[in-house]
């Protein structure tokens, strides 16, 4: 499929699609558990047997589930209220997604802890490679015919899978950590890259590689990521990407914090994004919870994510143009991130991570004069574009540092899982925010930007025109911020609205419980992906019936986009990859998570 | 006092006004260090160092405080005697070639009459500088790095003479003041050896391994390079040498293309230090703005444009100075 065959996106049309009828016709009914969610999509279990030809028959339909979304685990040995669905210890989930058809499909495979093994999947689509090597890593599940399942998240010498319900959360449950001489030796040796085991040769016929360890500490790393090169002079001849070392374990965390005392984390997934990441976890949840919000709340989110989406773009845009050499820029655009800052800080109090959308609204209302902050920074901004564009990005120097470096095409990126302006500069017009629009964001005009190379320059050149987009839909907000209430009435809305508190004992009731104990969410599973910063996020949350999440699975643009490397910069220099890297615009806390 | 002859007191006059004359270019290239800092904070819309001391003058004594204390540590990998020997040559070698320069009519180190000659040697050599560090460190990144060096030397190092060669076809020498005389008499050499200017100073700039010709360090991509491996002193020694690079390609340009000493058109010949230091730090301003203002291009782009564009230029010009030349002459 290329970018031309697809003439415009269909309507997004969750739920009921065609395609249960299209696996019913091939398969029979009887092969297939229907689970019904809130998910937004058909939930269908198969039997493991079934797995890979239902998976290969949905990959080569007409109109084909083209990407590999998300592959992920979950653990359902303490899972009491599964009614109807098949009897399972683990289940393995995999969320594929279709363009054309504009819907996604889950199929989901039940495991008994005896036999935790599933053929592995890496023949239908490559990117499941690391996907099944975090599931064998924090479930233990394996998966046959897997070329290298190794531990991807933890160190190579963990013991243990964390996700499992029976592994501790708590640090105070293991014994106290200690590091001797030993055990460090032991650690740095397993660290150590053997090229033998990734099936790279040390040299050729006439001459030997050098395996350049590039990171974990590298200036343009861009966080905690270790790549190690084969190097032939200055050519990169092979890679492998080594991530893990900024996992914090958040899905683990989500499954002992509270519905509501979640959101903090969210902020830290993207650090970048701020509240953008609140925004797919509170849009599940409501959707767990069926609240519906105002369109005060809809527009003061749309508002506020899209600060944060300038905000990250242009330290994207500072960074990338650092990564090609010129020093200058990034300082000029961490000034405009100041004046982004003063708005946001304004408005909510925080600067990175404001932690500021709630179950059911927002942290509290817009503070008075916040039009005129808005307004400044919406008409400073565009001018600062132009300038950047004029004095760095059209600069020679910079156009042949990354024209052509760094190509990949619409088929590849999808085959890779790749999303946001990585894909869209490949041509293949694909915007969340316009295909599926969610909160809101139907009410608003703008473009997408869209590019044709699918190379460095071109990804960020479609960045510098999202901010523009971004400060329409800011001016927009600006324009027509209705009025109303910042918080939605709905008895789930987490904190409830302080006023009726005072005056009668059942909200006074809910309030405390929610505030001390969490809002209990109905048993069911929902999921919300949005157009983050940084390509689609989303989070899979499941509830059973519980003030705390039972799995809360949450999927990463940057850690599908890590996973594409070595099939784009095989072939090319090791500046071309410095180039590339700050081209994907990734932070290793969205990797790792 | 019988041994104090005349000529012995010239000898210690011109001792005394080498030994100032370098210290003072040291002296310079430590400072330049700090004005680098505040030039590029002028710029980049912040401050720069500006705690220590008025408007933050101070800073350098800061740092060679804590570069004198740090640790001078010797990696247990490396090879010690080359990498002791490293920071030396780099230091010194463009110290050394700085000597050629005619600062005013009566100061200046030595009146070579090779004196552009004695340049291109320490210019080849100090090269040896950057290939001895990244070789001894022992380190991937430091080899990446000097490797760059040695091709990216190579292919500057050609047309680093030849550009010059116009201006010695023309002038019929290679005396430093035999080129400021001629050009006090005829005219300044930046307008008949325009081209033979161009590519001088990209490959002054590549000698000096100045952005956008810092490949062998490349902190983007090889994470400083060829020096990664070295700290305190050493450290600052290829650290200083560098800055003294910018302060002799600067001078060597004032004098080779700007007239050296001269006003322009003659104005105040009675300030000739002041006209040739104006000169100088315009063009070390120069070297400043090129760090703030341009991306680096990739090592193969660099080559590609030495050996495809300025060399033929560099030729080109060569041909056309010495038919004219010859027709002069005819």
């Amino acid at each position: 499929m290329t970018a031309d065959s697809i003439l415009s996106i269909a309507p997004y049309q969750p739920d009921v699609q065609p395609v249960i009828g299209e696996l019913n016709q091939r398969f029979g009914a009887d092969v297939f558990t229907v689970q019904t969610t809130r998910t937004g999509m058909p939930v269908l279990w198969v039997a493991r047997e079934q797995l890979v030809n239902v998976l290969t028959f949905l990959r080569n339909l007409p109109r084909p589930y083209v990407m590999l979304y998300d592959l992920h685990g979950v653990d359902e040995r303490l899972r009491t209220q599964r009614r109807g669905l098949p009897d399972a210890d683990f289940t393995v989930f995999y969320h594929l997604m279709s363009i054309e058809r504009n819907s996604d499909i889950m199929i989901k495979v039940a495991l008994r802890e005896g036999d935790l093994n599933v053929p592995s999947i890496i023949s239908i689509w490559p990117n499941a490679n690391w996907y099944e090597r975090e599931v064998w890593d924090l479930y233990g599940i394996t998966f046959t015919g897997h070329p290298h399942l190794t531990r991807i998240m933890m160190p190579p010498t963990w013991e243990g899978h964390p996700l499992r319900k029976d592994y501790p959360a708590r640090a105070t449950e293991f014994d106290p950590f200690s590091l001797n001489r030993a055990k460090q030796e032991l650690e740095e040796e397993a660290a150590r890259f053997r090229p033998e085991d990734w099936g790279m040769k040390r040299g050729g016929e006439h001459e030997d590689y050098m395996f350049l360890n590039l990171g974990p500490n590298h200036p343009s790393a861009h966080g905690a990521f270790r790549i190690i090169l084969q190097l032939d002079g200055e050519e990169i001849v092979d890679c492998v990407p080594d991530i893990g070392y900024h996992h914090r374990g958040a899905e683990k965390m989500a499954e002992r914090q509270s519905w509501h005392s979640f959101i903090p984390y969210t902020d830290r997934i993207d650090y970048l994004g701020g509240v953008m990441n609140n925004l797919p976890y509170v849009l599940s949840v409501e959707k767990l919870a069926g609240i519906k919000v105002p369109d005060r709340v809809d527009f003061i989110r749309v508002m506020m994510a899209e600060f944060f989406r300038i905000n990250s773009h242009l330290l994207f845009l500072g960074t990338y143009i650092q990564d090609v050499g010129a020093m200058t820029p990034v300082f000029f655009t961490f000034t405009d991130r100041q004046r982004a800052y003063k708005v946001i800080e304004a408005i909510t109090g925080f600067r990175m991570h404001p932690a500021w959308y709630r179950i059911g609204g927002v942290a509290h209302d817009l503070p008075r004069g916040w039009d005129k902050l808005v307004k400044e920074f919406v008409e400073w901004l565009p001018k600062r574009l132009d300038e950047y564009e004029k004095a760095a990005l059209q600069n020679s120097i910079l156009r042949g540092r990354t024209i052509g470096v760094a190509q990949y095409n619409t088929k590849e990126a999808l085959e890779w899982g790749v999303t946001g302006s990585g894909l869209r500069s490949t041509g293949l017009d694909f915007d969340l925010r316009k295909a599926r629009p969610y909160s809101g964001y139907e009410n608003f005009e703008f473009e997408v930007p869209l590019a044709h190379n699918g190379d460095a320059y071109d990804r960020c050149m479609v960045r510098v025109e999202e901010m523009r987009q971004s400060v329409r839909i800011i001016e927009q907000c600006l324009r027509n911020m209705p009025e109303g209430p910042y918080k939605a009435d709905h008895p789930l809305t987490t904190p409830p609205p302080k006023e009726r508190t005072l005056r009668d004992i059942e909200t006074l009731i809910t309030h405390f419980l929610q505030v001390s104990w969490g809002p209990v969410m109905p048993a069911n599973e929902a999921f919300q992906m949005i157009e983050a910063t940084k390509g689609i996020n989303s989070y899979y949350l499941t509830s059973d019936g519980s003030t705390m999440s039972y799995r809360t699975r949450i999927r990463t643009p940057s850690f599908a986009h890590l996973q594409q490397i070595p099939s784009v910069i095989n072939g090319s220099m090791v500046a071309d990859l410095i180039a590339y890297l700050g081209s994907i615009d990734f932070v290793m806390a969205d990797v790792d998570r | 006092m019988s041994w104090l002859t005349p000529e012995v007191i010239d000898v210690i006059i011109a001792v005394a006004k080498a030994v100032v004359i370098l210290l003072a270019v040291v002296i310079c290239g430590a400072l330049l260090s700090f004005f680098e800092r505040r030039l590029l904070g002028w710029w980049q819309d912040r401050y720069g160092p500006n705690r220590v001391g008025p408007f933050g003058s101070l800073q350098i004594v800061a740092d060679m405080l804590k570069m004198f204390f740090k640790e001078d540590w010797t990696p247990p990998f490396a090879d010690k005697a080359v990498f002791i020997i490293a920071p030396m040559i780099a230091f010194a070698a463009m110290l050394l070639a700085f000597a050629i320069i005619p600062v005013t009519p009566n100061w200046g180190v030595a009146d070579l009459n090779i004196g552009i000659l004695f340049f291109f040697a320490m210019a080849g050599l100090s090269v040896y500088a950057v290939l001895f560090a990244g070789w001894s460190s022992n380190n991937k990144f430091a080899l990446l790095g000097s490797l760059r060096a040695s091709a990216q030397t190579i292919s500057y190092e050609v047309f680093l003479a030849l550009s010059l060669m116009g201006i010695v076809a023309q002038v019929g020498s290679f005396n430093m003041r035999d080129i400021v005389d001629y050009q006090a008499q005829h005219l300044w050499f930046i307008i008949p050896q325009f081209f033979g200017f161009c590519t001088f100073f990209v490959a002054g700039v590549a000698v000096t391994h100045r952005h956008p010709f810092d490949q062998p360090e490349a902190e983007q991509e090889l994470a400083d390079g060829y020096h990664i491996e070295y700290a305190g002193m050493k450290w600052g020694m290829f650290f200083v040498g560098e800055y003294i690079g910018i302060v002799t390609i600067s001078a060597l340009l004032v004098t080779l293309f700007f007239g050296g000493w001269h006003g322009p058109f003659g104005i105040l010949p009675q300030i000739p230090f002041i006209w040739f230091a104006l000169k100088t730090c315009f063009f070390i301003m120069l070297f400043i703005l090129l760090r703030a203002s341009i991306p680096r291009p990739r090592y193969d782009q660099v080559m590609a444009f030495s050996w495809k564009f300025c060399l033929p230029l560099t030729l080109i010009n060569l041909l056309v100075t010495g038919a004219l030349v010859l027709a002069a002459a005819q």
